[in-house]
């Protein structure tokens, strides 16, 4: 039985004399929603581009569902997808079209029923035949969920799923989110900016910063350690390092020990 | 190694899409062979009353510039579907589906013979009822030449996309240059016997002096040369086989880099 549905150890990443990912270790519970946080050039993307084998690692160990990623990774893939407002889909084709290529490339059976499902779940059947290029930011980024959900990933990984949506498109989004994962017990790891999503969501919160992981624990366990009011000011005393209230001595120091 | 025709069906379908709702695209892989062909068609009626060596062979100028349209149709045809995936970042997801870099690379060379038969079968239809030359009349040897000039428009078109890989989408325009680098000693409309005796061979080097030459032996009445088509052949088997693994390679290397990434200029 996988306990973890990432176990990450000894990570690490350069490009050249950069270290972009200096040796982390972590893991993602099975069915848990789990925050990567961490400021620009922090190394998120880089660690969710490792683990999905769009990157390989210069050391370390990633293993996904039980299997090694960097040696089987195609043992994995059809069992995880993911999302990115920076990855797009064709503008040209069609979001049937769009999503017919990928339910062929992912195997996905039955996969007229099952692009029907994912339509009427969020809400894309008016514009089923309409370019995808043609669509709104919040259309675009659910025909983006619809094509990581399209072969029903045990783990999805998201890069800032509700980056330039509106407040009431962005609510909705987490939503179906989160009643995705309890209804099918999946793992969702997320790269997020939007702190007030992630302390609604996630169950586990990594903090990145400079390639490294400073801090983890639940939303509501770091922003008490921290003595804040919010995860936001957490992540701004990581970011800028200051010192915890009370507490002399910065995060950094107290990571390292 | 597991190869999936459902994944490589996939891609098809996915460039088949663009093209069904783009008929722009579909016009301009048939325009150019059929402005080149219309433009040698006159060019060799011309040659035909005042040129002995053309006269002996009517339509041979037609039938290089229709060949040598199968070879840029079929590089371009390759290249073009790595830059399709390029220009719409549409790179990322394909790479973290369970679609195999190997099948990408049969599903970009299947594409190619689909453009091919789009961009060049009007060209040569055109030419019957316009100059009275038919290609198909070289028969059967006809399919090898088209067959050995579309590989190395593989080759090239291979050549192309790992440099795209490479270093990025400023390097698209080689797609449409690179293959005329070959121009010159690839023999279209002259015999190698015209290179320059240094130059000659570096033309045999490439498959297509070899056809070429074949397709004239055939047009001139000395018959079909299989030794011509077992050098093509053979070179492009060679050629083929390195242009592939340095697809994949590169492939592997921009998986290395981060330049899956950051696809773009």
């Amino acid at each position: 039985m996988t306990l973890s549905a990432i176990d990450v150890r000894h990570l690490r990443k350069t490009f050249g004399s950069i270290v972009a990912v200096d040796s982390i270790s972590f893991t993602v519970a099975a069915g848990s929603t789990t925050a990567l946080l961490g400021g620009n050039g922090a190394g998120k993307t880089t660690t969710l581009s490792m683990l999905l084998g769009l990157l390989v690692p210069t050391g370390g160990s990633i293993r996904i569902l039980g299997e090694d990623m960097v040696r089987h990774r195609y043992r994995v893939l059809p069992r995880l997808n993911f999302s990115s407002p920076y990855v797009d889909l064709p503008h040209r084709l069609t979001v049937r079209e769009n999503l017919t290529i990928y339910g062929h490339l992912y195997g996905v059976r039955n996969l007229k029923a099952r692009i029907g499902e994912l339509v009427a779940e969020l809400e894309l059947t008016p514009f089923l035949d309409r370019a995808s290029g043609k669509l709104s930011a919040g259309q675009k980024t659910r025909v983006a969920l619809a094509k990581a959900l399209l072969n029903r990933p045990d783990l999805l990984l998201l890069d800032e799923p509700t980056a330039s949506l509106d407040p009431d498109t962005a609510d909705w989004v987490r939503a179906y989110l989160t009643a995705y994962r309890d209804r099918t017990g999946a793992t969702i790891l997320l790269a997020s900016h939007n702190m007030t999503e992630v302390e609604r969501i996630c169950d586990h919160v990594l903090m990145m910063k400079s390639g490294t992981i400073v801090d983890e624990g639940a939303p509501a366990a770091l922003i008490g350690r921290y003595g804040r009011a919010t995860l936001e000011e957490v992540f701004l005393d990581i970011a800028r390092d200051r010192p915890r209230p009370g507490n002399p001595a910065s995060y950094d120091e107290e990571a390292a020990q | 190694m597991i190869f999936s025709f459902r994944r490589v069906g996939a891609m098809v379908l996915r460039h088949l899409y663009i093209l069904r709702g783009s008929w722009p695209r579909v016009l301009e892989m048939a325009y150019w062979p059929a402005v080149n062909m219309v433009v040698w068609g006159f060019t060799s009626q011309f040659l035909t009353r005042h040129s002995d060596w053309v006269a002996q062979a009517a339509g041979v100028l037609i039938g290089a510039v229709l060949l040598w349209d199968v070879m840029f149709r079929g590089n371009l045809g390759v290249s073009l579907s790595l830059l399709e995936e390029m220009w719409s970042r549409n790179l990322g997801h394909l790479s973290v589906s369970p679609l195999r870099p190997y099948e990408l690379v049969a599903a970009m060379l299947t594409m190619s013979v689909i453009r091919t038969v789009i961009g060049v079968v009007p060209a040569a239809v055109l030419a019957i009822p316009l100059y009275h030359y038919s290609i198909f009349t070289l028969g059967l040897p006809l399919f090898a030449f088209w067959a050995n000039l579309m590989v190395t428009g593989w080759v090239v078109g291979l050549g192309v996309a790992s440099l795209v890989l490479r270093f990025g989408l400023g390097a698209e325009s080689l797609a449409w240059v690179l293959v005329f680098a070959i121009a010159p000693v690839a023999g279209i409309y002259y015999p190698i016997s015209v290179l320059p005796a240094w130059l000659q061979p570096v033309a045999w080097a490439l498959p297509p002096a070899h056809v070429f030459e074949g397709m004239r032996a055939i047009m001139f009445g000395h018959g079909f040369r299989g030794d011509l088509l077992l050098g093509a052949s053979a070179l492009n088997l060679l050629y083929l086989s390195v242009t592939v693994a340095l697809f994949l390679r590169t492939y592997h290397v921009a998986r290395i880099r981060g330049l899956l990434l950051n696809v773009g200029e």
